[in-house]
């Protein structure tokens, strides 16, 4: 914990992690708050897990909190997730009534600690409601949005709005996310975690023992996507395009994914997945439990090229972890991911099942195409897509933020020039 | 008196304004009435924000134009616009216009984007913070200017030009009250173009300026 900067200093640069200190030395002290729904599995936990000692490494009094609720708050929370990306999934009124009155139930719980917070930052729709009880607060109160919400199921959206809206601001993936707010929306894309379990570089043998382990055979090219087993990640797509791919060229296909605690419906998704990969050897459908993240990375790095055939993505971290592992990622041309693969430069967007095979078989018939693609795949998430770019965002929204709405933020400058 | 060079630093976060153009006609509305931040941060704050330089587009207009609404001839004569040669914002932004308007006249129709590919536009805040890095003499730059961050040649090479009465670098500003003496150093830093590059490239440029007046390589 003492070196956690040193450490990140020796993947980064020491340049970066002095950028971050300065930028946190008017922050000492501070009390920040993050509340979420999730202590494990999906993006925004493994985000946290890193941020917040980082915060408090950086002399920030950080914490983290995740409200809790029954299974009909999970069940009306993943409605929400659906219907704010687009699905028209109607909620009944006793759903949202559970969902208000879970948000109250946990606002008592976390009351001292949020009242007292100078800043709370509030992730995704779950804790929304949070804010609406908080009539002595202290401090700034922020959203933070993770979804893809630019064509909302509007009902759905307009209940969520009624929260939102009375936050002193709200943070985004993509520009193209946002919907209208009385208030400063910030784009702060989200980020991976190189010294992770899951991001960490492992040892060769590492990597053939866990393929070895899934029967995976290591002299047949591999394409793998990671993700949770959800239809808007289409990975009956992805089968249909190993389908196309094997009529030219012998590959393997796979398929792994954890649950989510917050996520009930990954089980059906990932049974119709079962079913339409049948029996066929090639094809490994791996259910991984939500810490399987050594294993994880195992899978990407023996990999020969990522996939992530999404249809709707928030902003897709797997793609920025298969970068990082210096392998070219073909996925869907949606949301986030447009920020992360660049088109021909470190991977290929692609629309459809066929394309997604076209650029698959092009790829493994050039090998030396891969390889740099790969190499300025790593490069590229190292420059733009690592959490100490993320901190460095929030830090500086965490200043402005305290210093009002100005262009210009000039903290305690001496007289210069 | 001269007063110590003091090296600062720069962090940008980016807004949304709120703003978004569907087709070329709408960019255009837009852009006459847009924060002059969002114009300055469509040219000047990409820089900043990635570190891939589109090898084709210079500014996001011109990305938008080619990406978006396939458009080649617009994204290509709006990539040319350097923002250098506007005294201001808002004759960068009636240049901008002028460019547009020009080619909707010459269009029989109206270039549209798919949903979802709008033109968003952002704007910036900019956190500037003391490096507590000083210079009395202009010597020391030689070597410090290698190890500056980023964010110091953004703050002292690019965001000076819209900061200083005479939109010009700070460098060459503070060497200039040392009279004629760095007068050929101040016109090579002057000579060199911000734009069409990356921060990386542009700090390299900035070092080789100072180490070829001192005598280096």
């Amino acid at each position: 914990m003492d070196n956690l900067l040193d450490n990140y200093a020796g993947v980064v640069g020491y340049e970066i992690i002095d950028h971050l200190k300065q930028l946190a030395a008017p922050l000492k002290g501070m009390k920040i708050v993050h509340v979420n729904s999730t202590k494990e599995g999906g993006g925004v936990a493994e985000i946290l897990n890193r941020l917040i000692p980082l915060k408090l490494e950086l002399g920030i009094n950080a914490s983290w909190e995740v409200i809790e609720g029954n299974s009909d708050f999970y069940l009306c929370t993943k409605k929400m997730h659906n219907s704010l990306q687009g699905d028209r999934d109607d909620i009944s009124e006793a759903l949202l009534k559970n969902y208000e009155e879970t948000g109250r139930q946990n606002y008592e719980q976390l009351r001292d600690k949020l009242e007292t917070a100078d800043v709370v930052f509030i992730h995704d729709p779950q804790p929304a409601p949070l804010l609406s009880f908080a009539n002595r607060r202290k401090g700034k109160w922020l959203w933070r949005c993770h979804i893809d919400v630019s064509h909302p199921y509007r009902p759905i959206w307009k209940y969520i709005r009624k929260f939102v809206e009375s936050y002193d601001a709200s943070i985004w993936s993509l520009s193209t996310f946002t919907q209208p707010m009385p208030h400063p929306l910030y784009l702060i894309p989200p980020s991976i975690d190189p010294l992770s379990e899951k991001n960490i570089e492992l040892p060769l043998d590492e990597v053939d023992s866990v393929l070895a382990r899934h029967g995976i055979n290591r002299e047949l090219p591999v394409i793998t996507q990671i993700s949770r087993f959800d239809r808007f990640k289409d990975p009956v797509g992805v089968i249909k395009c190993y389908r196309h791919i094997r009529k030219s060229i012998p590959v393997q296909l796979i398929l792994a994914g954890g649950g989510a605690t917050d996520d009930p419906e990954g089980a059906e998704v990932l049974k119709e997945v079962k079913d339409f990969a049948g029996d066929d050897p090639d094809i490994h459908v791996l259910e991984l439990p939500p810490d399987a993240h050594r294993e994880i990375n195992a899978l990407q790095r023996g990999s020969d090229i990522v996939i992530q055939k999404s249809l709707r993505e928030g902003f897709g971290l797997t793609v920025s972890e298969g970068l990082w592992k210096g392998k070219p990622v073909v996925a869907g041309n949606t949301g986030g991911i447009k920020l992360q693969v660049i088109d021909h430069y470190n991977g290929f967007l692609i629309n459809t099942s066929e394309g997604a095979a076209l650029r698959i078989r092009y790829l493994l018939k050039h090998r030396s195409i891969l390889e740099e693609m790969g190499s300025r795949a790593h490069q590229f998430v190292l420059e733009n897509f690592l959490i100490t770019r993320h901190l460095r965002e929030y830090l500086t929204l965490v200043v402005a933020l305290l210093h009002g709405s100005d262009e210009r933020i000039e903290l305690e400058l001496p007289g210069n020039r | 008196m001269i007063e110590e060079f003091r090296i600062l630093d720069c962090a940008l976060i980016t807004i949304s304004t709120g703003e978004q153009a569907q087709n070329l006609r709408e960019l255009r509305d837009r852009l006459l009435v847009t924060h002059p931040g969002s114009i300055y941060y469509h040219f000047w704050g990409v820089m900043l924000r990635h570190t891939y330089v589109d090898p084709e587009y210079q500014n996001d207009f011109a990305v938008w134009a080619s990406h978006a609404l396939h458009d080649h001839i617009i994204a290509e004569r709006l990539s040319l616009i350097d923002p250098n040669e506007h005294i201001s914002i808002e004759d960068l932004r009636r240049e901008i216009v002028e460019i547009i308007e020009q080619h909707l006249y010459e269009k029989e129709h109206v270039p549209w984007a798919r949903t979802g590919e709008q033109f968003q536009f952002t704007r910036s805040q900019i956190v500037v913070f003391d490096t507590k890095q000083k210079l009395t003499t202009p010597d020391g730059f030689k070597e410090m200017i290698p190890r500056l961050p980023l964010g110091s040649i953004f703050y002292h090479f690019i965001d000076s030009r819209r900061r200083t009465a005479e939109s010009r670098n700070d460098f060459s500003i503070w060497l200039s009250y040392f009279g004629d003496s760095y007068s050929e150093l101040i016109d090579r830093l002057d000579n060199i173009d911000p734009y069409f590059t990356t921060l990386g490239n542009l700090r390299d440029e900035i070092s080789d300026a100072f180490c070829r007046f001192n005598g280096g390589e």
